[in-house]
C-alpha cells in the first residue's frame, strides 16, 4: 500500500498565498476574501498601530476614570506583561479589535508595547539557542 | 456595545502571570489538516491552559451598507488555540495551531511572516488534508519540519516512503511523533529549532 501522492504547487500558480476567488470580486476588495467585521470603532480611526499576535503589552497606569469598559479591563489584565492573543482570548474579544483598541491605547499612553522577535532572513544564532535550551527544560 | 463588566473578565491565574522582565516573544505554528492532532500538541507543552483568539467577519461586506443589522448579513467566526512556553525570564515562546480551514490564515496578520517556522502535523490515514497547509508553507518561505502523529489504527509507511509521497525536499526532517505525550511534543520542537540552527549556519556561511 502506497501513500497518496502531494502535488508540489508551482510558485507562479498563487503567489499571493490566498484563497481561490470563489465567487464575484466585489468592488474595493478584489481578492475576494471576506472582510473583518469590526465592532469597535475609535476616534482615531484609520491607521492602526503594527501590533503582532504575541505583541506584549504592558499597562502603564491604573485604569484613568475616563476609560471605557473595554480599555479598564485590557489595563487590568496587562498589569504583568501579555501578549495581544491572550488579551483577545480573555477578552474574547476578535484579534482585529483588540488591535484597534490597543491602538488608541499606545496612542493615549495607556499601555507599553514590546515588539516581537521576527524570523529574519539570516536567523539570529544565539536566540534560537535561547530557545533550544529552554525547550530541553521542558 | 455588548461588553461584559470588566470586573468579571478572568485574566491569568497568577501563576500563570509573565514576570515583568518579559521582554519579547516568539512565535511556532502547528499547522497541519482537520483533526490532525495540532490543538493536542499544543496542550501538551504549553505552560498555560490553551486559549483561543478569534477573528470574525463578514461574507465580503455584501450588502453591508444597504441592509444593515438585517438578518441576511453573516458573520463567521473562525478560531486558533494557542499555548505559551517561557524560556526565559526575558523570552516568550507562543505555539498556535492554525485553523483547520487554511483559507482564513489571511485574518492574522503575520501569523506565519514572523513566525520562527512551522511544525507540519500529518495523520497516515488522511495524508491529503495537509498536502494544502505544506503548499501554503512553501509560498510564504516558512522553514518547515514534518510531524507523523502516530494514531493508533493509522498505517505505517516508511518515512522514506512518506517523504516521496509529500515531496519533501532531502534536507527537511521528517520524524514520528505522539503529540499526547509532552516529550515528544517537545522533541518535535527540537527537531524545528535544530532544522531552524542549521538553515542559519548555512545563511551565515554563503
Amino acid at each position: 500500500m502506497t501513500p497518496p501522492q502531494r502535488q508540489r504547487r508551482l510558485p507562479a500558480q498563487d503567489p499571493s498565498g490566498r484563497p481561490p476567488v470563489e465567487r464575484a470580486p466585489v468592488p474595493g476588495n478584489p481578492t475576494g476574501n471576506p472582510e473583518r467585521l469590526f465592532v469597535i470603532g475609535g476616534e482615531a480611526g484609520g491607521e492602526r498601530a503594527d501590533i503582532d499576535l504575541v505583541t506584549l503589552i504592558v499597562a502603564r497606569t491604573e485604569p484613568p476614570a475616563s476609560a471605557t469598559p473595554e480599555q479598564a479591563a485590557l489595563l487590568r489584565l496587562c498589569v504583568a506583561p501579555l501578549s495581544v492573543a491572550e488579551l483577545s482570548a480573555y477578552l474574547s474579544l476578535p484579534f482585529s479589535v483588540v488591535t484597534v483598541l490597543l491602538t488608541e491605547m499606545l496612542a493615549a499612553e495607556l499601555v507599553q508595547a514590546r515588539a516581537p522577535i521576527v524570523r529574519q532572513k539570516v536567523a539570529d544564532r544565539s536566540l534560537l539557542e535561547a530557545v533550544m535550551h529552554g525547550l530541553q527544560r521542558l | 456595545m455588548d461588553f461584559k463588566d470588566s470586573d468579571t473578565i478572568p485574566g491569568p491565574r497568577t501563576e500563570d502571570r509573565l514576570p515583568h522582565t518579559a521582554e519579547a516573544a516568539v512565535k511556532i505554528v502547528i499547522a497541519g489538516g482537520f483533526g490532525v492532532g495540532k490543538t493536542t500538541m499544543v496542550g501538551s507543552v504549553s505552560e498555560i491552559k490553551p486559549l483561543t483568539t478569534e477573528e470574525t467577519m463578514t461574507q465580503a461586506g455584501i450588502g453591508v451598507d444597504d441592509n444593515y443589522g438585517s438578518p441576511s448579513k453573516t458573520a463567521t467566526t473562525v478560531a486558533m488555540d494557542f499555548g505559551r512556553i517561557s524560556i526565559t525570564d526575558q523570552l516568550v515562546l507562543y505555539l498556535f495551531g492554525t485553523p483547520g480551514q487554511e483559507r482564513f490564515w489571511f485574518l492574522w496578520n503575520g501569523l506565519f511572516e514572523g513566525a520562527l517556522g512551522a511544525v507540519v502535523l500529518v495523520d497516515t490515514r488522511r495524508l491529503e488534508v495537509s498536502f494544502d497547509v505544506m503548499g501554503r508553507l512553501e509560498e510564504r518561505g516558512v522553514p518547515f519540519v514534518v510531524a507523523v502523529n502516530s494514531f493508533p489504527d493509522a498505517p505505517r509507511y516508511p518515512l522514506s516512503e512518506l517523504r516521496t509521497a509529500l515531496d519533501l525536499a532531502e534536507e527537511i526532517p521528517i520524524m514520528e511523533c505522539d503529540v499526547r505525550r509532552r516529550a515528544s511534543s517537545r522533541d518535535v520542537l527540537m527537531t524545528l529549532m535544530r532544522f531552524l540552527h542549521s538553515l542559519a549556519m548555512t545563511g551565515a556561511l554563503t
